[in-house]
């Protein structure tokens, strides 16, 4: 460990009210901030292809349609309206590949 | 034939068959900085131990023209030698064969050493440098990696198992280090992932080098799969042969005791701890003050250093140390260090070592990432495994011992041997700021100054319950006792549990939280 004497580089931990002076790793300070998930967004589960799009922007679709095939890991996972909506958005065309949680749909109720 | 006709000819066979994939192989071997696999176990056994098995055994391929080759000693060298004058059994990978890749015969090699480790209760090490699977040798080659899966669970808590990755772990094979006890790994050198950097690129359309993706860096400092990292595989021969020197052979033996020495005067245990507990030390320095000639062999420096574990000698005897370090992190609990300290309790009491316990946290790290990743799972394993241990338990505590973190870090409720406090101790529900808020809410809120009202029940608290003599009374420690008699109050400890026998109730195995 490189930064045992570097005093200058002590951070503040907050632990139940108290706050102690430390230093923080490098996995500690690149941690995810935490985004409460927005339902109104069809977020890709598993990076994979986009196979088939079965709806078009401005399309009001009812629940458990359809909306577009993500291939992924050899297997075609068909991805359902999770309510009655209007398609708002699709930023993905087929063929696209597209990594874990990228954006594919924005719906509107 | 005469007899001295056919010795030259086994002289003769031997030389061809060590040789390898052959000169320009082992020239492209050396390029890339990397021993062959006999240089590799010549360099790291006692001088002319080793002793080879199996130099002639042919794979048993026949299709896609397999028929046809020649692969020497099907890619894996193995055998038996010696290490600090203690017998070893030792397969490495020959990267100069046909990649190192795993065939039917290649595997048969490797189990037929692992067996051999196994009966006779010795350490086995396992030198990994290969492409993977043989894919012209199919289904065999996962019967192979399945066959070594078994024995590396069959022989875990019976005798040492040691990875070195001196080359490419790839897929299915990284388990089997993974199965093992301690994973050695040399920058540049090792590559250890599931999925390589191709296979991302092609479903994910991202680049990432084998260095950045899985390389001896990475499983040293971000997985916690790797336990000791080294520039260059001599310094890794160099880490192996130390730790052997600390363990013991067996789970039936003793871990070999040598002459004992004192620790370093430049280590002066009354100076290391800062009084007030907001403020960080090394807690390595307080090891090195207590152990023999404050030679202290760290493991997993790199990944979750918010935990320090390693071994040492007290008095000439191996001791597993566990230790909150409130230089990082504040020496908080969380995922990884819950992790780290909770699997090394266990192979210290499997391997019959003294587990001794240097506490001062200020609890678990607050956090959404925690929660989210499992901090309850995983900080369970540390309880689970405290709890478990029979091998004498030994715990001292040095400043801050707080809530949850209090209890998990060796405590008497999980039925450690001896507890020992410092007089900074500070043994409580909570830290005073976090203590007094709830307690004195009305007060503090009604009060016409309320920080300072604040500042006064936290005082009011430190005084009451912020010391090591609330839980004396109760005898949930035994002795408050002056740093300078650590070491010897150790050895004390060390030489009553010598013969610590304690039984639970009959059961196949727990359900541990892994």
């Amino acid at each position: 460990m490189k930064n045992k004497d570097s005093k200058d580089k002590y951070q503040t931990l907050v632990v139940q009210g108290t706050e102690y002076k430390t230093l923080f790793t490098r996995k500690y300070e690149n941690r995810k901030k935490w985004v409460k998930p927005n339902e109104k967004e069809i977020i890709s589960f598993i990076p994979g292809t986009i196979k088939k799009i079965f709806v078009k922007k401005g399309q009001n679709v009812k629940k458990d349609e359809p909306i577009l095939i993500l291939t992924a890991m050899k297997m075609d996972n068909t991805i359902y309206a999770p309510f009655d909506c209007t398609i708002s958005e699709m930023t993905v065309n087929v063929g696209d590949i597209l990594p874990k949680g990228h954006k594919m749909v924005i719906l509107e109720n | 034939m005469p007899l001295k006709t056919k010795i030259q000819e086994l002289q003769k066979k031997r030389e061809e068959v060590q040789k390898g994939g052959g000169d320009k192989a082992i020239e492209k071997q050396q390029s890339m900085g990397k021993l062959t696999a006999r240089e590799r176990i010549v360099a790291l056994v006692d001088d002319n131990s080793f002793h080879e098995y199996d130099l002639f055994v042919e794979h048993e391929a026949r299709d896609f023209n397999m028929d046809k080759k020649v692969l020497h000693g099907d890619g894996v060298v193995i055998g038996t030698g010696e290490i600090n004058d203690e017998p070893i059994a030792i397969f490495a990978q020959d990267f100069t064969v046909a990649g190192g890749s795993l065939g039917l015969m290649h595997a048969r090699k490797i189990t037929k050493i692992m067996d051999h480790a196994l009966k006779m209760r010795v350490p086995l090490i396992g030198i990994n440098d290969s492409g993977g699977a043989r894919i012209q040798e199919g289904v065999n080659s996962l019967a192979g990696y399945g066959e070594i899966f078994f024995r590396n669970t069959l022989s875990s808590g019976v005798i040492p198992q040691i990875s070195v990755i001196l080359g490419p772990c790839a897929g299915g094979a990284v388990y089997s280090p993974a199965l093992t006890d301690f994973v050695f790994v040399v920058d540049k050198i090792s590559k250890m992932f599931i999925t390589g950097p191709e296979v991302i690129k092609t479903v994910l359309g991202e680049e990432i080098s084998m260095e950045d993706l899985g390389g001896a860096r990475v499983h040293s400092e971000t997985t916690g799969n790797a336990h000791f990292y080294a520039e260059s595989e001599q310094e890794c021969f160099s880490q192996i042969q130390k730790l052997l020197s600390f363990i013991p052979w067996n789970n039936e033996k003793k871990a070999p005791a040598i002459k004992p020495k004192l620790p370093k005067s430049e280590f002066n245990i009354e100076k290391i701890v800062p009084g007030d507990p907001h403020l960080p030390y090394d807690i390595r320095d307080v090891v090195k003050a207590i152990v023999d000639n404050s030679d202290f062999l760290e493991i997993q420096e790199l990944w979750a250093q918010n935990m320090v574990i390693g071994f040492g000698r007290i008095n000439g005897e191996t001791c597993g140390f566990v230790c909150n370090q409130p230089l990082v992190l504040a020496g908080v609990l969380d995922v990884d260090s819950s992790d780290k300290a909770a699997r090394f309790i266990r192979y210290c009491d499997a391997f019959n070592i003294p587990v001794v316990t240097l506490v001062d946290l200020p609890g678990y790290l607050p956090g959404i990432d925690q929660e989210h990743a499992g901090v309850i799972r995983h900080g369970a394993k540390i309880l689970y495994a405290y709890s478990e241990a029979t091998v004498p338990k030994l715990t001292v505590i040095l400043r801050k011992a707080y809530g949850g973190g209090y209890i998990a870090m060796g405590s008497r409720h999980l039925r450690s041997d001896f507890v020992f406090a410092w007089p900074g101790a500070e043994i409580a529900v909570m830290g005073p700021e976090g203590a007094a808020n709830i307690i004195f809410r009305k007060e503090i809120s009604s009060a016409e100054n309320p920080d300072e009202m604040r500042q006064i029940k936290v005082e009011e608290y430190k005084e009451k319950f912020a010391n090591p003599y609330v839980a004396a009374a109760k005898g949930y420690v035994d002795s408050v006792i002056e740093p300078k008699e650590t070491r010897k109050l150790l050895i004390h400890a060390i030489d009553v549990a010598k013969n610590k026998g304690v039984s639970g109730p009959r059961k196949k195995h727990g359900v541990p939280p892994f």
